[in-house]
């Protein structure tokens, strides 16, 4: 019981820790065309190219935990939200062949800005119209249940997913890059941070008021009192964002926009899960349903608890000895 | 669910898996080659072992990249194209995957970065230690892949529980029968194929008369490897047939195109044509009693045939058939350029002789080719089975739609024919480019005292 319990969180934590990672760098390839100039460009990259492949690890560890937990809801969602999820596959293959190829090519350079730009907005915006289907609910019909992923719900959660990514992408930007390129992150971030707003406030309002079991936990009196802070804290986080966008060069420290944008994400990934607790495919397939045999469970346990905290460890090294601006440097 | 979703959901694998095995068949060797070379450059301060790392660092990088975005495909394709087998399976295989992305995936990306880009960031002797956390992060990729796979061949340490297989000692599962020997057959295989690529590269330049001492250090290095290696594959697969004739005697059969019940005296055929329908072979060519005998090691030994199991038990004769001539044969030319390189060597031609130099050029995509043709062999001759014995690979798959299917597949060709051109295109770029040879001047100029 408590294992599926804690596997349940792990794969939470694995998906926040990619939505993140990896969204700060789909993000930054959803902004690309506003960055025109073919320096501008390299610098975008060149911020990224040493993490995007630990980054995009976090999709995979996702995938094999949900395989190797929870078996069940593995193979019917993944079985039924097909199409999705290979246009999410393509959009990866394209965004992250340009990383090796873009700064090898001469002539081909434009292809492989565009292979960017399109896989990494195509992997985001699939993402999103999983998420939707997923916060839409199994329809059931005859032999079972399917998950529609095109509807107009699913195109408003693939566009937020997209702005939501590029948000994160721009206060990456902040940190690693000087003031012309910063600023040019910041003006663009404070129009994304906007269009997030907006879209959440729909998307949260869709999912509460479209799905009576969603709602029925939001609007219960007991649990209404105890909720209340989360879109309370959401506002704050997205009001101190705004101001910090609105005036980067006073910042305190350039990861400060970087660090509410996350918050910001960690806040609407809890209401999410609130939601949806206890469904891993909502409201046909419950955590416990899908739970693997012991045996499989009490395995891998160790192995995470072994080995999650060392990647955390050397992930972060990392990050630091990549840490600061980027300069003229040669890597 | 219609046959054609089943049929297009197995080519669809095995052309992802096929691209995809290509990529880590050339890493693992390649990142292996690159530790030892920056080892060598700390031990002996040898410039030309340093000017050997970076250099084989940018082809290691893109074939790395490749093998990223096509592995992470695979990790979702069992649970959108067999998600039958996924639930069946689960508690196995997906455990198994569980460590390969908690004890390799995350060491490798985690490293990878300082490995290319971090050579001015961190000290020699941590860039060093970085590279060879990302070989060994190879290696161990490989061991928890291998068991998984090698799992649904010689399944063992489970229980079935409502149809659905649970692991009882782990232990079992992982060091199952066929484990030890597809690991070994396997991670030789990559070093083959990354001594091939720089033995091949090397006596290209050399041909050329460009980098003529890098070209010499990193053919003789290789050729020396292939030397030690490719005898020794010919031991340990010959130990793997064994092993498969022991727990999969059927695929043994296709293998070697036995039909009869079962026969003593089996030849060894050099070549023939399998026919399924009449279950026999046309144009056989072979050595008497020598099937038998490698097999049993008496000329009179007993083999196992096709016939002894129902025709639906069979796999398809000719791609196991052939693709282990394929094997075999390449695996015979490399046996000769290792042994034509020593000859050479010992009369002090072997950098200058253009036949042997076009040779190993031409050889260069044969550890890839006979990888392929491998896998080949052991996954066709699996077939009818997924998991051998337990599931049918028709009853395994995901109950969707053909044209779904059929969509992703076409994309997939498409973009992966792509994509192998252009992989093709940037490492002779990459090659054609050569190493940096203005380091080499600056490192092994004396330092003038200030």
């Amino acid at each position: 019981m408590e294992l599926a319990l804690f596997f349940y969180f792990l794969l939470g934590f694995a998906v926040l820790m990619y939505v993140i990672l990896d969204g700060f760098d789909l993000g930054l390839g959803i902004l690309y065309p506003w960055f025109e100039t073919s320096e501008e460009r390299d610098t975008v990259m060149r911020s990224i190219a040493h993490v995007w492949d630990g980054n995009e690890t976090w999709l995979i560890f996702a995938g094999v935990t949900l395989f190797a937990a929870f078996p069940l809801a593995y193979a019917q969602l993944l079985s039924h939200l097909y199409i999705p999820i290979m246009l999410m596959l393509f959009g990866l293959i394209f965004r992250g062949v340009s990383f090796e190829y873009r700064h090898r090519a001469e002539r081909s350079k434009p292809w492989w800005d565009r292979a960017f730009f399109v896989g990494s907005a195509l992997a985001a915006f699939s993402q999103g119209m999983i998420l939707g289907a997923l916060v839409q609910g199994a329809k059931v019909n005859g032999e079972g249940f399917e998950l529609v992923w095109l509807t107009p719900f699913t195109l408003l959660v693939g566009l937020s997913v997209v702005a939501g990514y590029a948000l994160l992408g721009s206060t990456y930007l902040i940190i690693k890059t000087r003031l012309p390129l910063a600023q040019q992150a910041a003006r663009l971030g404070k129009v994304l941070l906007l269009i997030v707003l907006g879209a959440l406030v729909m998307v949260s309002l869709l999912m509460v008021f479209a799905n009576e079991p969603v709602f029925a936990r939001w609007f219960n009196t007991y649990h209404l009192i105890w909720l209340a802070p989360l879109p309370i804290l959401s506002a704050i986080l997205a009001w101190k964002l705004y101001q910090n966008l609105d005036n980067i060069q006073s910042l305190p420290r350039p990861q400060q926009p970087f660090w509410l944008a996350v918050g910001l994400f960690i806040s609407a990934f809890a209401g999410l899960v609130i939601s949806l607790y206890p469904y891993l495919i909502p409201f046909q397939l419950t955590l416990w349903q899908a739970q693997a045999p012991h045996s499989a469970l009490a395995f891998v346990l160790p192995g995470v608890l072994i080995f999650l905290p060392l990647v955390l460890g050397y992930t972060l090294w990392g990050y630091k000895i990549f840490a600061g601006k980027l300069e003229h440097d040669t890597y | 669910m219609d046959m054609d979703a089943v049929l297009l959901s197995r080519l669809q694998f095995a052309l992802t898996v096929s691209f995809h095995i290509i990529f880590p068949s050339i890493t693992i060797g390649l990142a292996t080659a690159i530790a030892l070379w920056e080892g060598l450059w700390l031990k002996t301060r040898d410039p030309l072992y340093l000017q050997l790392a970076k250099f084989w660092i940018k082809p290691f990088a893109i074939t790395f990249g490749m093998g990223v975005v096509s592995g992470v495909v695979l990790s979702y394709e069992f649970g959108t194209n067999f998600s039958v087998l996924s639930e069946k399976g689960g508690a196995i295989l997906g455990p198994l995957m569980s460590y390969e992305v908690l004890t390799a995936f995350f060491l490798e990306a985690g490293f990878l970065g300082i490995m290319l880009f971090g050579w001015q960031r961190v000290s020699e002797k941590l860039h060093f230690f970085a590279t060879c956390v990302v070989a060994f992060g190879t290696w161990l990729s490989a061991f928890w892949i291998i068991a998984a796979n090698s799992w649904m061949h010689t399944p063992a340490g489970y229980a079935l529980v409502d149809g659905r297989f649970e692991a009882v000692d782990w232990l079992a599962v992982i060091f199952n029968p066929s484990m030890p020997y597809r690991l070994s057959h396997m991670l030789i295989a990559s070093l083959i194929t990354a001594s091939l690529l720089i033995a091949g590269v090397s006596a290209w330049y050399l041909r050329r008369e460009r980098h003529i001492d890098f070209a010499r250090r990193g053919l003789s290095m290789a050729l020396w490897a292939l030397l030690l290696l490719v005898p020794l594959q010919m031991l340990v697969g010959d130990a793997h047939g064994l092993n498969v004739k022991q727990h999969q005697p059927i695929k043994v059969a296709a293998m070697e195109g036995i039909w009869a019940e079962s026969e003593r005296h089996a030849p060894l055929l050099l070549f023939a044509w399998p026919d399924m329908a009449a279950e026999t072979n046309h144009f056989e060519i072979g050595i008497p009693g020598l099937a038998s005998m490698i097999l049993t090691h008496r000329r009179d030994g007993e083999i196992q045939g096709l016939t002894s199991v129902a025709a639906e038990d069979r796999p398809y004769v000719p791609v196991v058939f052939f693709s282990f001539r394929v094997m075999v044969g390449l695996g015979l030319l490399m046996l000769l350029l290792a042994a034509w390189g020593l000859y050479l060597r010992r009369h002090q031609r072997v950098y200058q002789h253009r036949g042997f130099l076009t040779f190993a050029t031409l050889m260069i995509p044969a550890g890839v080719v006979a990888t392929l043709a491998g896998w080949y062999v052991t996954e066709v001759g699996r077939q009818p089975w997924v998991v051998q014995g337990f599931v049918r690979t028709v009853d395994a798959a995901s109950p969707i739609a053909a044209e779904k299917v059929l969509f992703s597949l076409t994309l997939f060709a498409l973009i992966y024919g792509v994509l192998l051109v252009v992989y093709g295109y940037f490492m002779r770029k990459l090659i054609q480019q050569g190493p940096d040879e203005a380091m080499l001047v600056t490192a092994t100029q004396p330092q003038r005292e200030l």
